[in-house]
């Protein structure tokens, strides 16, 4: 029981919870990326420069305003948000009509151009941001050394998922969309304002990359290039997932997180390719994903 | 994907500001009368906060604090992106098209190693500050190059001879994989067991785009090293060093050794998670009376946020200072004729400069000062911003750097 595959079975333990830890970044991430993708059909690569921005607003929060942790992990989402739904209206919106590449390369160039700003205004090496008073120190589990902050990620990345799930499937409001995105003329013809709704499900998906930006912030340096470093693994666990599955993207970022954390015990250098070399296989298999609808 | 084609973006950004700071009255006779300078840096990626905009002032500072002696002196300022190519294509068409005389900065190594064959095919003056491999006055040495500010050999020394003598006896490494930090690594390993330590084990983590460090953290952890060494530079530093923090290894009675980390990674950082930690730089900007004035020249002449100077940019300072002098002493004509002349000439003569006090350059090129290792404050320590380094231990200069005769290096066999 001392050793695993020649490995001390504690710091295997240690890998699989932290793997779980990593896997809620992606989960909460691509959470929002297949939100957009499902309702809009828009392939948001400004998602990691907003997840950037939700860790910087919460810095300005703190260094500006004098609001905390607990404030900015509200406040930040919703300015964040907002920027996404002015982003939505003035430009996305024209978009819709066009194939998917046309947003794509807007968005993109949107991405680039945010984290040129903060570079700009921030330099590269970022801003520290403590862990609230309240989430420091660390429990002794035996086999690793758990930091209290960590725990509380992983929990709140699991609400918020299945928050959205349940809104999107068991909700009024939700099924609204999911018609919307099947019909939207029909849809219309009911009374039903989908312009509105599409703006209001990017400022969604958008507020979820900030939280997620904003979990990050204690953790990470808060820097203009955190979003581009995570954003590419979180795309490959969209694909996995099956674009614009909800479900699947949460299933697949935990179990991404952990495939990578093995990895990193395993054979360290590999570990920022593992995640492609499944998305590999997986698209060889099923080209529409795991949870996908061909 | 993303990083090449924004790197195509501000390459095409890049030269626009090229083009725009080349003077189009350019005529003959002010050209064979004017010193121009290109300060090849890292302006939009991870080392522009200890390289970048602040090296382009300092540089600056120097031309202001040389004053006119008779000739111009003009500042030109290009983004490598941390790409080879990109460096060469802008160092040749500098050379070529726009005249530049001198390169100085060029931080990461792969892009200064790069830089180097260029600069000694056109035969013109290059000046590195901020790059860290030993390469430089080692196999790939060159009689147009100066090594100015520091190298891996000497934070090796410095850092982990140090903490093997304060008790450190086991090590653990955290490396990026790539190769600065293996030679960083490779170079504290050897001085950790030449000092009786023992290297218990080490992990090598992919560059660039690692961000979460926890699972090396919890492998150095099971290893029970007494000291874990960060073997990376720049943004993953950090990272590492604050997560670090976080898992609790300083708690748990193991130190962690950023093996090179700048005052500007310093204040990223902050001190509630720095604090306590030890480093080496050759410069500070609070070490005497001399580098106060002329890090409040620097901050002066417009650094981004009011940036403190660290060594690298110290060493642009310096450099550029020197580079100047020697110009003067044997004529603008001579000194714009033949790169290896100045470099020669710029042997030949004692340094002397606010930033580095007196100092001497040896025949394989590399500038020699002292080497301070320093101890982080904590937040009860500092008295203000900027105040983060306790003086532990001064290395002289003589033995500051890699000897001559373990180089290897074809200019002095």
């Amino acid at each position: 029981m001392d050793e695993i595959f020649g490995i001390p079975a504690p710091l295997l333990f240690g890998q699989l919870l932290l793997g779980l830890i990593n896997g809620a970044f992606y989960a909460l991430l691509s959470l929002g990326l297949a939100v957009i993708f499902g309702m809009l059909n828009v392939i948001n690569f400004t998602h990691g420069a907003q997840f950037m921005m939700g860790a910087f607003v919460a810095w300005m929060l703190l260094n500006y305003l004098g609001i905390g942790y607990w404030g900015a992990l509200l406040i930040a989402p919703l300015i964040v948000g907002l920027t996404g739904v002015i982003l939505e209206r003035t430009m996305i919106a024209r978009l819709y009509k066009l194939d998917h590449l046309y947003g794509l390369l807007l968005t993109f160039g949107v991405g680039l151009i945010i984290e040129g700003l903060f570079r700009n205004e921030f330099g590269s090496s970022g801003m520290p941001y403590r862990i609230p008073a309240e989430l420091t120190g660390a429990w002794d589990l035996g086999f690793m050394f758990m930091p209290i902050y960590r725990g509380w990620v992983v929990v709140v990345a699991l609400v918020m998922c299945l928050a959205t799930w349940l809104v999107i499937e068991k909700t009024k409001i939700g099924s609204y969309l999911r018609a919307a995105t099947e019909n939207p003329a029909l849809v219309q013809a009911f009374g039903i304002n989908v312009p509105r709704m599409m703006t209001l499900t990017y400022g969604a998906g958008v507020a979820l990359a900030a939280f997620a930006g904003v979990l990050a912030a204690p953790i990470y340096s808060v820097n203009p290039q955190m979003g581009a470093n995570l954003i590419i693994i979180v795309f490959a666990v969209v694909v996995i997932g099956g674009m614009g599955s909800i479900l699947g993207s949460v299933i697949t970022g935990f179990s991404l997180g952990v495939i990578e954390g093995l990895t990193k015990v395993f054979y360290p250098e590999a570990s920022s390719t593992v995640i492609f070399v499944v998305m590999a296989i997986v698209l060889l298999a099923r080209p529409a994903g795991l949870f996908g609808r061909s | 994907m993303t990083e090449s084609s924004r790197r195509n973006f501000l390459t095409a950004t890049g030269s626009l500001g090229l083009a725009a700071a080349t003077p189009v009255t350019g005529a003959r006779a002010q050209a064979a009368n004017t010193i121009r300078i290109g300060v090849l840096t890292d302006m939009s990626g991870p080392f522009r906060d200890i390289s970048g905009p602040t090296s382009v002032v300092a540089t600056r500072t120097a031309v202001q604090d040389f004053g006119n002696r008779g000739f111009n002196v003009e500042v030109l300022v290009a983004d490598h992106q941390n790409r080879p190519d990109v460096g060469v294509s802008l160092v040749r068409q500098w050379i070529d098209r726009d005249g530049v005389d001198c390169v100085v900065d060029v931080p990461s190594s792969g892009v200064a190693l790069a830089v180097n064959s260029v600069m000694r095919e056109r035969n013109k003056v290059y000046l590195n500050s901020t790059a860290a491999t030993v390469e430089l006055t080692g196999g790939q040495c060159s009689p147009n190059t100066i090594h100015w500010t520091y190298d891996t050999w000497m934070l090796a020394r410095s850092t982990g001879g140090a903490l093997v003598r304060a008790g450190g006896q086991s090590w653990f490494f955290i490396t990026a994989d790539y190769a600065f930090g293996h030679s960083l690594e490779n170079q504290t390993m050897e001085f950790v067991r030449s000092a009786g330590g023992r290297v218990v084990g080490s992990v090598r983590h992919p560059f660039p785009g690692t961000t979460d460090y926890s699972s090396f953290l919890l492998q150095a952890q099971a290893s029970r090293a007494q000291i874990v060494g960060i073997s990376n530079a720049g943004v993953d530093a950090i990272n590492a060093i604050k997560q670090a923090g976080e898992f609790g290894l300083m708690r748990r009675g193991q130190r962690v050794a950023g093996l090179l980390v700048f005052v500007n990674d310093v204040n990223s950082m902050g001190l509630q998670i720095a604090g306590g930690s030890v480093c080496t730089e050759t410069f500070y900007w609070d070490l005497n009376d001399r580098t106060r004035a002329v890090s409040q020249r620097i901050v002066a002449n417009g650094t981004p946020g009011g940036n403190r100077p660290s060594m690298g940019h110290a060493g642009c300072y310096s450099a550029t200072l020197h580079y100047l002098k020697t110009v003067a002493d044997m004529g603008i004509a001579n000194a714009k004729a033949s790169g290896v002349d100045v470099i020669n000439r710029m042997k030949a003569m004692p340094t002397d400069d606010d930033a580095f006090g007196a100092g001497t350059i040896r025949p394989d090129g590399r500038k020699l000062h002292p080497a301070y290792l320093f101890q982080v404050k904590t937040p009860q320590e500092s008295r203000g911003p900027w105040d983060f380094y306790t003086l532990l231990q001064t290395t002289p200069a003589e033995e500051a750097f890699r000897p001559m005769a373990q180089g290897n290096c074809a200019l002095v066999r």
